[in-house]
């Protein structure tokens, strides 16, 4: 389940409850709900918090339901469906008219991981949980738009073959040292604190929220292509 | 507006632009580039250009006194625009320039300021004084694509979010860090002298200018693309 709640200019989407807020048709759908009204709802000075209870912030996309299918090209089919439905929620958080945060308090594998590189900023835990893109341990590729979000948004070649052809689990520490977050904090309620702040003082920026989108989607190019978003013309300066 | 002298294999262009600001109009930006061509003209193997300011500002930007000064809107956007295109000529300039090039930066760039210390092969700054500052999201402006094609040219990942994306003022230290700058000196004596050092020792290794600027055009492959700066094939190598 996920919930949308504003706090002064704060818009908050958390993934409720103690379970590993899996990635289903169903999820996936009221988080571009949520996203489509938070779009709409934006004013100079709107900033998008993502954030999780639990030990979770996402474990990727739900294999159990995917399993549910039967057979092995029924549980092909419904992963594949599931890689398409995400699709729109990466292009939405890419073309979101404001700053966004991801508050990672828990666990980001997989797609949970991409949800939270989807934003501008990262925030993570140092004690707790890891950032971990588990496909090659469970013999899935990554598709298209996933490897074009970490080649433009992860400078580092070394720390992408890391992430996606080692299988790393990285803790916090490591997170923030090799630049994959913005920062690292000893707990939930500092990260939870730390992001309210970064993106209330990000808020307070009052930036155009359709240049700043405009902007973003000029940093990841490739992504952008694939995701199907045009870049929209320059257009008049404010003089 | 801008001066050229020559000492030794060195040219070293001297930026004054408009006012203390050494901001830039269509007249300033033509005659930079007619420096540029005397340069040119005056290559031989060895030589090497070294771009220096003095006092507070490198380069403020566009001298939109200038833009402004004008009876309508309109007008003052077609001098924009018009500025931009003389930019766009003065980037073209640099790149393909055949030599070596070095900015000393000794005081604060913004704007299309910024546009000029990156145009060049290495950038040294100081470290006590001068940010670098891309103001566009600030004043409500979109990024041309073409100048995002620039910008990714010269960095990636978060450092080009922060770069473009969040409307800071980045110092020497900080701009090193990101890999933006080469190396940091104190006093505007000291970076004008690490400037200078520095082309002298890139201008020893005797390459090939045309060679040179061919493969310097590579690395703004994307920029030159969409201009549509072809490249030269030069086979020969020295063997």
């Amino acid at each position: 389940m996920c919930t949308l709640e504003k706090r002064g200019n704060v818009f908050i989407l958390t993934f409720t409850g103690e379970d590993q807020h899996r990635f289903n048709p169903n999820l996936i759908g009221s988080l571009l709900s949520l996203l489509s009204q938070v779009k709409a709802e934006a004013t100079g000075g709107s900033a998008l918090i993502t954030q999780a209870q639990g030990k979770f912030f996402s474990n990727g996309f739900d294999l159990d339901w995917a399993q549910a299918a039967g057979s092995e090209q029924g549980a092909a089919e419904r992963l594949h469906h599931m890689v398409a439905l995400f699709k729109p929620v990466t292009a939405a958080l890419l073309s979101l008219p404001m700053p966004t945060v991801a508050a990672i308090t828990g666990h980001a594998a997989a797609a949970g991981f991409l949800l939270a590189l989807s934003h501008d900023y990262l925030i993570m835990r140092k004690d707790r949980g890891v950032l971990y893109m588990s496909e090659v341990d469970i013999a899935l590729t990554i598709p298209d738009y996933f490897n074009a979000l970490f080649r433009e948004k992860i400078g580092d070649a070394s720390v992408r073959r890391d992430l996606l052809l080692r299988g790393l689990k990285m803790k916090g520490d490591e997170a923030e040292k090799r630049g994959v977050v913005e920062a690292a904090y000893g707990g939930e309620a500092e990260v939870r604190e730390a992001s309210v702040r970064l993106a209330e003082n990000l808020g307070k920026r009052k930036w155009n929220g359709e240049v700043y989108a405009e902007i973003r989607k000029g940093l990841y190019p490739q992504l952008s292509a694939i995701l199907g978003l045009t870049h929209k013309a320059y257009t008049i300066a404010r003089l | 507006m801008c001066s050229l002298e020559k000492r030794g294999n060195l040219f070293i262009l001297t930026l004054t632009g408009k006012n203390v600001e050494h901001r830039l109009n269509p007249e300033v930006l033509i005659s930079i580039i007619s420096a540029l061509s005397r340069a040119k003209a005056k290559s031989t193997r060895g030589s090497a250009l070294v771009t220096v300011s003095h006092g507070k500002f490198f380069c403020n930007g566009f001298d939109l006194d200038w833009v402004n000064a004008t009876g309508s809107k309109q007008e003052a956007q077609q001098r924009f625009d018009y500025s931009l295109d003389c930019l766009t000529q003065l980037v073209q300039a640099f790149i393909s320039l055949p030599m070596p090039t070095v900015a000393a930066v000794n005081g604060h760039a913004a704007a299309a300021g910024v546009v000029i210390p990156l145009c060049h092969d290495y950038v040294v700054m100081r470290r006590d004084r001068g940010v670098l500052y891309v103001n566009d999201l600030e004043m409500g402006l979109k990024i041309p694509e073409l100048y995002m094609a620039f910008f990714r040219a010269k960095t990636s990942g978060w450092a080009l979010r922060d770069l473009v994306l969040r409307g800071l003022k980045i110092k020497g230290e900080e701009l090193l860090k990101m890999g933006i700058v080469d190396a940091v000196y104190d006093g505007e004596e000291g970076v004008t002298n690490a400037g200078m050092k520095m082309a002298d020792d890139l201008a020893r290794r005797k390459w090939d200018g045309e060679v040179y600027a061919e493969i310097r055009k590579g690395l703004y492959s994307e920029f030159c693309g969409m201009l549509g700066i072809a490249s030269k094939a030069i086979g020969t190598p020295k063997l």
